[in-house]
């Protein structure tokens, strides 16, 4: 945990802006280890209620077959300044509930996808998830002791990436380590906002 | 590898119990949805009217400084749909103020500003 005082409450004031990072992948790839390095609060989870749209739509009176699913989220909380306050929250790992994340990740500002080189392909589903949806995200390669080491490139073409997704590699259990992935992903996001001339706010304003 | 959609009812150990939305608080359902897990709340120290019970006054206690819906829910261990319920009852009474962040829109992530991605990139590297 970063911080020895667990019960720090955020600094009064105005009241600051809440942002959410989910930190994705598959069975034990080391999601909750990531959270619990960086978080500043002890390790917590939540219970959200979501919805889950079972494949099993009927086409004859065309009602989505909906259901509803509780689902225990871990959270770590990193307070970036008096006005943002940054969550992280680990997905559920079974990939077969894939289908909960998309209202985890409703209003997130981007994912990691942590993957285990021994493992690569328990990562498919979250990024198959992400690319389609269009959430920006990283690639964080969890290097366990013992894996055979990987370059990034080689990660790359084995989980089929994108030249402009960013791969990096890192240890879930080193704070550093995990802030380091997080302004990867803030980086990928300021790059393809400018690449891809989403600037209007700016515009606007000029 | 192509996930496999449960055909069944979608109950499982691993991930829970199946509840309909009307189980929850007392089986009100109403409009919470400008909560969201991390929407910041406050309690402003207005009185409250007589009517709330307990886990208002619970959620009250805990939201002293500006505290997350999540972290609510979790100290208090209820989902965060209850804790969402009991918020939106305070915020009408006026004892509990939110941060004016935009909701989000369903089914999409964020479209921050550049401003706010630097302001999270710059307090990212204050903790390197
Ligand atoms: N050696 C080593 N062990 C790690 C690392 N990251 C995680 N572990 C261990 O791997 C195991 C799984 O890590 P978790 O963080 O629980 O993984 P998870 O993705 O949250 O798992 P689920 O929530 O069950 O999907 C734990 O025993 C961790 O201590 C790492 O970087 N190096
Ligand atoms: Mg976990």
């Amino acid at each position: 945990m970063a911080s020895s005082n667990d019960c720090d409450p955020l600094p009064a004031g105005v009241l600051p802006v809440g942002i959410k990072v989910l930190i994705a992948g598959g069975f034990g790839v080391g999601k909750t280890t990531f959270v619990n390095a960086l978080s500043e609060i002890e390790p917590l989870s939540t219970e959200e209620i979501l919805t889950a749209v079972s494949a099993a739509t009927d086409r004859l009176d065309g009602v989505e077959n909906k259901a509803t699913t509780t689902v225990a989220l871990d959270f770590g909380r990193i307070t970036l300044s008096p006005s943002h306050v940054l969550y992280l929250f680990g997905t559920p790992g079974q990939e077969r509930f894939w289908f909960m994340w998309d209202e985890l990740s409703e209003g997130a500002l981007g994912a990691v996808v942590l993957a285990d080189t021994r493992r690569m392909e328990h990562s498919f589903a979250a990024v198959d998830f992400f690319e389609r949806r269009g959430i920006p995200f990283v690639v964080a390669v969890n290097e366990f002791d013992g894996a055979h080491r990987y370059r990034a490139e080689e990660v790359r073409t084995a989980l089929d990436l994108t030249q402009e997704v960013p791969v990096v590699l890192c240890d879930a259990r080193v704070q550093s380590a995990g802030i380091r992935v997080l302004l990867e992903l803030i980086q990928h996001l300021l790059t393809t906002r400018s690449s891809h001339g989403s600037d209007t706010d700016q515009l606007l304003r000029a | 590898m192509t996930p496999v959609l449960p055909d069944g009812p979608l109950i499982d150990e691993a991930v829970g119990r199946l509840v309909r939305p009307y189980t929850v608080s007392d089986g009100r359902t109403r409009a919470t949805s400008h909560f969201t897990l991390v929407t910041v709340v406050q309690a402003t120290g207005a009185q409250t009217q007589g009517a709330f019970g307990l886990d208002h006054a619970q959620v009250l206690a805990l939201c002293e400084r500006p505290v997350s819906v999540a972290e609510v829910a979790a100290r208090m261990q209820v989902p965060a749909a209850v804790v969402k319920v009991l918020l939106s009852d305070l915020a009408e009474g006026g004892a509990v103020v939110a941060d004016d962040a935009p909701p989000p829109s369903p089914g999409h992530c964020a479209r921050p500003d550049r401003d706010l991605l630097e302001a999270v990139r710059d307090g990212l590297l204050k903790r390197l």
